[in-house]
């Protein structure tokens, strides 16, 4: 075998690693999206606001620090201490719990039974609030997050694959952020389906993402419903803002990320947690392999930008509802 | 009327109906400028059948809606275990023992019909949320003891053989049955009926009519449902009310409403001046 074909290999497994990474900004839209019929706008938003809040914890930032000084005229901006990444985790949880409960109580609950266009462009408006809502609490500056997660091309694999190749061959590269990414994502995948399939709260949000009167008339409350899934939706947004924001840095363009959790979520449909996985890695692995194939040798390069809307634009002639999403049969 | 009847009393099939579980005092229900419900007044009795019936668009499903919250009326006031019931949501009323079926099936469609009729033991399940995160304890004990009382219910129902089946894939007949095997997982005092046999052939109407007298009868739950089959009702019912455009025109024994000249003419269709 060619060096070549090894590389391609090596393009093959980045692909379904950076696939990971998008999968996990999808899920949180799926989680949404299957409990109220709402596409949250905001969900990448809530990555990056998960993971100013969690750089601001560790660090030891003062929340506000600007707004204060501006308005006291004082000169404060940390509080002297950091925080083990460990409670730092704990403490932005509970931010993206409390912020759930806010949404529920000030956005959610005002419109219900309203149009899903409506409910939509409601998360717009939030998704620029909590922009600069974050840009007030911890500054715009961009911010190194470190929790403590290896970072740079793996030795090990590199030596142990070594081998395979002839001279010109050196082992697969893998960036070990990409790897524990890729083991965070699997656990916590595992950890959702689980939870839906075999709790009592698991139920009843299946129960909500079927039915809303039916799960009304069974004594669930909608309102409850909400607020669990979009703390965990939270969650989830902390989970990528974390992986990456330690890969690139905390800074407005994280948010960004969310773009790129469309055309996942045009593969692996709205309602599928599943799709929401096989659609990342699709995307990923599409996106590199094309380049690499394709795109670099033929076309000059720089395909990875749009590759994955094209697929998607496919997929969706095709396939509207996704390799997983549910066909929807209206009975005439 | 109810203050001439007695206290409780025995049937001719010798089951005890006792005194009422629900009363509705003079509801009005408007949508706008409609008025769905008029002035209507009517009890429902501890362990009996109720039946509400009328012509299409009489406002039974509305009464029903009323009485499980989804709709709440401009006037009258609802009496629910001896004292009055504030307007409430849906949910929060599930939780006092009203458990209920809809005209058009609202199952989870998604869902294996042993987790339709699990959904039906929420409001009796009580852990914690960390508690079942962690699958500790209690939350597994408690998944267990509903398990149990979810199974006697399959075996009640005869639906053992479609018990992992998404109820999306089952047919409409044992869909309904699904249904009402949830509603019952609740242990109701008051279980709804929204036409329960609406859309079956004769063989399933038969069956569901045995299962809602059976249930009436091993269980003692009280049942008030709708159904436009004026044979399955008279059989079933220990009591009728009678709607029509809103307004109450009947009330008594199969026997009693079936000689009401007013009665006769809804169903007739005589002109309404």
């Amino acid at each position: 075998m060619s060096a070549d074909f090894y590389f391609g290999v090596e393009v093959f497994l980045n692909g379904l690693m950076a696939g990971v990474m998008y999968s996990l900004v999808a899920l949180g839209f799926v989680l949404i999206f299957k409990a109220s019929g709402i596409f949250n706008y905001a969900q990448g938003i809530m990555a990056l606001f998960a993971a100013l809040t969690l750089v601001g914890f560790q660090e030891g930032q003062v929340p506000f620090s600007h707004l204060i000084n501006a308005v006291f005229g004082t000169e404060i901006h940390h509080f002297g201490w950091h925080l083990h990444a460990f409670f730092a985790i704990i403490l932005a949880l509970g931010v993206m719990v409390l912020f759930a409960w806010l949404v529920e109580k000030l956005i959610l609950q005002h419109l219900v039974n309203q149009e899903p266009i409506i409910l939509f462009m409601a998360t717009i408006g939030l998704a620029y609030f909590m922009e600069g809502f974050g840009d007030l609490m911890w500054g715009s500056n961009v911010k190194k997050l470190d929790i403590g997660i290896p970072q740079g091309g793996n030795f090990w694999i590199e030596e142990k694959t070594a081998f395979l190749g002839g001279e010109d061959f050196y082992g697969f590269y893998l960036d070990t952020l990409d790897i524990y990414a890729t083991v965070i994502a699997g656990l916590l995948v595992a950890g959702l389906v689980v939870f839906s399939q075999y709790t009592r709260t698991g139920r009843a949000l299946r129960a909500v993402a079927d039915d809303h009167q039916a799960a009304l008339s069974v004594g669930i409350s909608l309102r409850a419903i909400w607020v669990i899934v979009w703390g965990i939706a939270g969650f989830v947004a902390l989970v990528a803002g974390i992986m990456w924001g330690s890969k690139s840095g905390v800074q407005f363009s994280l948010s960004l990320i969310a773009l790129k959790a469309l055309p996942v979520l045009m593969l692996g449909g709205f309602t599928s947690i599943p799709g929401a996985i096989v659609g990342g890695l699709i995307i990923g692995v599409g996106e590199k392999m094309f380049e690499f194939l394709i795109g670099a040798p033929l076309l000059g390069g720089a395909t990875e930008n749009w590759f994955a809307y094209v697929l998607a634009l496919v997929f969706l002639v095709f396939r509207p509802q996704g390799l997983f999403g549910e066909k929807i049969i209206e009975r005439v | 009327m109810t203050a001439q009847q007695p206290q409780s009393y025995v049937t001719s099939d010798g089951r005890t109906i006792g005194p009422p579980v629900m009363e509705m005092q003079n509801i009005t229900l408007r949508f706008g400028g409609v008025v769905a419900i008029q002035d209507i007044s009517f009890d429902i009795r501890e362990g009996e059948i109720r039946a509400i019936i009328g012509p299409n668009g009489a406002g039974k499903s509305s009464m029903l809606n009323v009485i499980n919250g989804f709709y709440h009326p401009q006037e009258g006031r609802i009496l629910y275990k001896g004292g009055e019931r504030k307007p409430m949501k849906p949910y929060q009323i599930a939780h006092q023992g009203i458990a209920r079926t809809f005209q058009n099936i609202a199952l989870f469609k998604g869902m294996t019909t042993l987790d339709n009729i699990m959904t039906g033991r929420l409001t009796h399940m009580k852990t914690s949320m960390l508690s079942q995160a962690v699958w500790w304890g209690r939350a597994e004990k408690e998944e267990v003891e509903n398990r149990e009382l979810v199974e006697k219910i399959i075996d009640f129902l005869e639906i053992q053989s479609i018990r992992k089946t998404p109820v999306g894939r089952l047919p409409y007949g044992l869909q309904k049955r699904v249904e009402l095997g949830r509603a019952l997982a609740a242990e109701p005092s008051l279980l709804l009926l929204d036409e329960p046999m609406a859309g079956m052939n004769v063989e399933e109407k038969e069956d569901m009519s045995r299962f809602i007298l059976d249930v009436n009868d091993e269980f003692g739950t009280t049942i008030a449902l709708i159904e436009h089959d004026m044979g399955v009702v008279m059989d079933l019912a220990d009591r009728v009310v009678v709607m029509d455009y809103g307004k109450k025109i009947g009330d008594g024994t199969p026997d009693e409403v079936r000689g009401n000249q007013d009665v006769i003419d809804a169903y007739l269709g005589v002109a309404h001046d």
